[in-house]
């Protein structure tokens, strides 16, 4: 569709109205500031700035309700991670048991390089487990570019709580319901 | 033929009609055409042989899965796989089709209006509303079929049999194995629906079960396909497994208290098309799809069986066969499979050193070891020179090592290695190159005849200069002693021995995941590998170095490219018959041993 452009009145070509509307919002704006009705600045970071809702700060792993590790090493946000500032360390067949026995696997090491991540939330939308998300945090600092690579318990310990899907505790549950599976003992 | 087809015509031309029958009864004696059948897929007209060779190789009718692919649509399928007899109980491969009409009464075929021949869809005998499909899998083509694998019928009824396969797979994706190479995977985004009918709680089965020392089950996983037991029963001819209870109980089981243990059991693992049959090994070590999948050979053996080799950041992570029917089918033994660890040990030997070195505090150097090797080779008398190869080496390497000996007059000599094979894959002889240590020149007949003589010589200090490749002499009747009698001791290998322990000059050398090279396997069959990680630290491949040393020894300068060397060493020996690099392939070409 061609929306055809309105031609312009006399007034309006002489800029004059739309000068005048100008000033008069710089004057509103001086006008508030002036008299403290108003205040665009902040005192970050003595106060605090609380970011909108769906901001994508730094990435931190969760854990569940009954505070398991919720991520299973699947290597998913390892793969998609555009800068590959993801790497984990699969447990292998001998490694640690996971928090959730019937989850079978949890990583062994999940590092991710604050320094490389761009937050663009592909890490989030991935993952199957919801264990991972990107929280508020955006004012990250270290000493050395070894202390901005965020391990394992640094980032479980950063992320929290989340409840999210409780998959793996239904299936446990669906599974002791049952009787004992035949070829069993 | 032409010719003879001319005279026929000649006669013909003379005595028209009484000839033709003679022109009939001479026809050339040549092999059977391949007899064909015109069959119908999606509409288009395709020519298909009424006969196909079967999993054991024998003559059977072409079935619609086979013709399928010939007209280039991939049916899926899941117990179907065209090494092991058809099964046909994953039911994933059924598809519409339609057969040539036939008058009960006349056996004549009826005919549309416009004199084609009438296609009538199959339909369930009981609703004709409804397909009676077949499976693509063990359903026999027949002249004038039409097979539509991809009509909406097709569709609906592979939608059904995923649902179905689906209604007590547990989803695991996330932590299972198989994800990333799963077929029900792979289906169910190709041919799948997203919901399920089935509201009911899934049916609980045993995970993380103990079925051998290498292989794991997870029985929520398993579809019931049969492809290992039918694999273990005929291939590896060990009927150990079998499917136990009834209904949703369905499993796959070995008998009470046996183990499924031989030595093909991985292979399991590669054909189970879901996450069912996991190696132990392999579990929870990488997600499959960072793998790097480099084309290579085994050497475990002399059978050379084809493999790839999955690896990624310069650390390997399995073997895999890959199919090569001259040599391996599309198998390889548990041994050879496994036979990977040693590459990427904390002990590789990753730096040129030796007591040259070590008795002056010198860190050792490429270009100090070769420009003094170099030298001892070109001032060495005739005779003082002894070299002990290896039939683990590469072609290339020996036939330049066969060049050093050449020049220096030196006596040659390699290692034998001899176990049990068992008459399929693994093969008596455990060198994967002896073949190649004989063609290139560098040894003759039997490998070990000259050691005495070699032990002798530096015993009377005939040999002052010892040269070992990738074997412990020390362990072949040559103590320690004697070596170190010698003046020169120069050994390369990959991990440390008595033998490097007393080296003048040690150069590491390169395994064969970390190199390119070809070999010739135990038939006679010549292939070539590719290189799938780097060696460690200063690691070289042997054929890199050992073409300089043969360069500044006898003058000649040769290729400094594996393909280029390759082809100079096909040029010079017979055997090889002026092969170039690019024409061995994937797959190997035979050589006259």
């Amino acid at each position: 569709m061609i929306i055809k452009r309105r031609d312009l009145t006399v007034l309006e070509k002489s800029h004059i109205p739309a000068i005048v509307g100008g000033v008069g919002v710089t004057a509103k704006h001086l006008f508030e500031t002036l008299t403290g009705k108003k205040k665009v600045t902040q005192q970050y970071p003595e106060e605090p700035t609380i970011v909108p809702e769906g901001y994508r700060g730094a990435p931190y792993l969760v854990k569940d309700q009954d505070d398991n590790t919720k991520c299973v090493s699947c290597q998913l946000c390892e793969f998609v991670c555009p800068p590959k500032a993801i790497k984990i360390t699969p447990p292998g067949p001998d490694g640690q048991v996971a928090d959730r026995e019937n989850a079978e696997k949890m990583p062994e090491e999940f590092e991710i390089n604050m320094l490389r991540c761009i937050f663009c939330g592909f890490c989030q939308e991935v993952c199957p487990e919801e264990a991972i998300f990107l929280q508020n945090d955006f004012s990250l600092t270290g000493k050395s570019r070894e202390e901005m690579i965020y391990g394992k318990e640094k980032l479980l310990a950063l992320g929290g709580q989340v409840e999210g899907i409780k998959k793996w505790e239904k299936k446990q549950r669906d599974a002791d319901a049952q009787d004992v599976f035949p070829i069993e003992g | 033929m032409a010719a003879k087809k001319k005279a026929n015509k000649k006669t013909a031309a003379e005595k028209k009609a009484a000839e033709k029958a003679v022109a009939v009864t001479e026809a050339p004696a040549e092999p059977p055409p391949v007899e064909m059948v015109k069959i119908k897929v999606d509409g288009k007209e395709v020519e298909v042989p009424k006969m196909t060779k079967d999993w054991e190789g024998n003559p059977r009718p072409t079935t619609m899965l086979e013709a399928c692919e010939i007209a280039g649509h991939d049916v899926p399928h899941y117990c179907y796989h065209k090494k092991l007899p058809v099964a046909g109980n994953c039911r994933m491969c059924l598809v519409e089709f339609g057969m040539p009409a036939m008058d009960r009464a006349t056996r004549q075929p009826i005919l549309n209006e416009d004199g084609t021949p009438r296609i009538d869809k199959m339909r369930l005998p009981y609703d004709p509303s409804l397909p009676r499909g077949a499976i693509a899998c063990a359903t026999p083509i027949a002249p004038g079929m039409e097979i539509y694998p991809s009509s909406d019928w097709t569709k609906q009824m592979r939608e059904g049999i995923l649902e179905s396969l689906l209604i007590n797979h547990p989803l695991d994706c996330p932590i299972c194995d198989q994800a990333g190479e799963c077929k029900l995977q792979e289906y169910s985004v190709e041919h799948g629906q997203a919901e399920s009918q089935f509201a009911e709680v899934k049916v609980h089965k045993p995970k993380n079960v103990d079925l051998g020392p290498r292989i794991n089950f997870d029985a929520e996983r398993c579809v019931l396909c049969t492809r290992c037991i039918r694999f273990t029963k005929e291939i590896a001819d060990d009927d150990a497994l079998g499917i136990v209870n009834r209904g949703s109980y369905n499993t796959i089981s070995t008998f009470p208290g046996k183990k499924f243990d031989n030595n093909y059991t991985l292979n399991t693992v590669d054909i189970c098309p879901v996450g069912a049959l996991t190696s132990k090994d392999f579990r929870f070590q990488m997600r499959v799809w960072f793998l790097k999948e480099t084309k290579s050979i085994c050497t475990d053996c002399g059978t050379g069986c084809n493999i790839l080799v999955g690896s990624r950041e310069e650390k390997i992570y399995r073997f895999e066969p890959r199919e090569n029917d001259a040599v391996n089918s599309s198998w390889m033994c548990d041994s050879g499979r496994l036979n990977y660890k040693w590459v990427g040990r904390e002990d590789r030997l990753a730096q040129v050193s030796g007591t040259r070195f070590t008795d002056r505090n010198q860190l050792g150097s490429w270009k100090v070891a070769i420009h003094e090797i170099s030298e001892i080779l070109r001032d060495a008398e005739q005779g003082s020179v002894a070299i002990v190869g290896s039939a683990k080496s590469t072609n290339e390497e020996l036939y330049l090592l066969s060049q050093l000996a050449a020049k220096t007059g030196a006596i040659t000599d390699a290692v034998q290695r001899l176990g049990s094979g068992d008459g399929f894959l693994s093969c008596e002889d455990k060198n994967p190159n002896s073949n190649g240590c004989r063609l290139t020149g560098f040894c003759f007949t039997e490998f070990g005849i000259n050691t005495s003589k070699i032990e002798e010589g530096i015993k009377n200090g005939a040999i002052k200069t010892l040269i070992v490749f990738r074997e412990d002499v020390t362990k072949q009747g040559i103590p320690v002693k004697l070596l170190k009698k010698l003046d020169h001791l120069i050994v390369s290998d990959l991990l440390p021995t008595k033998t490097t322990e007393h080296a003048t000059y040690l150069l590491p050398g390169a395994a064969v995941m970390e190199k390119r090279g070809t070999m010739v396997n135990f038939k006679g069959r010549l292939q070539k590998f590719m290189k799938a990680v780097e060696a460690p630290g200063d690691a070289r491949p042997e054929w890199e170095f050992l073409h300089e040393l043969v360069f500044n020894v006898t003058g000649n300068n040769g290729y400094s490219t594996i393909e280029g060397l390759f082809n100079q060493m096909a040029t010079d020996s017979k055997a090889f018959k002026e092969l170039k690099w690019a024409e061995i392939g994937d797959t190997g070409v035979e050589v006259d041993i």
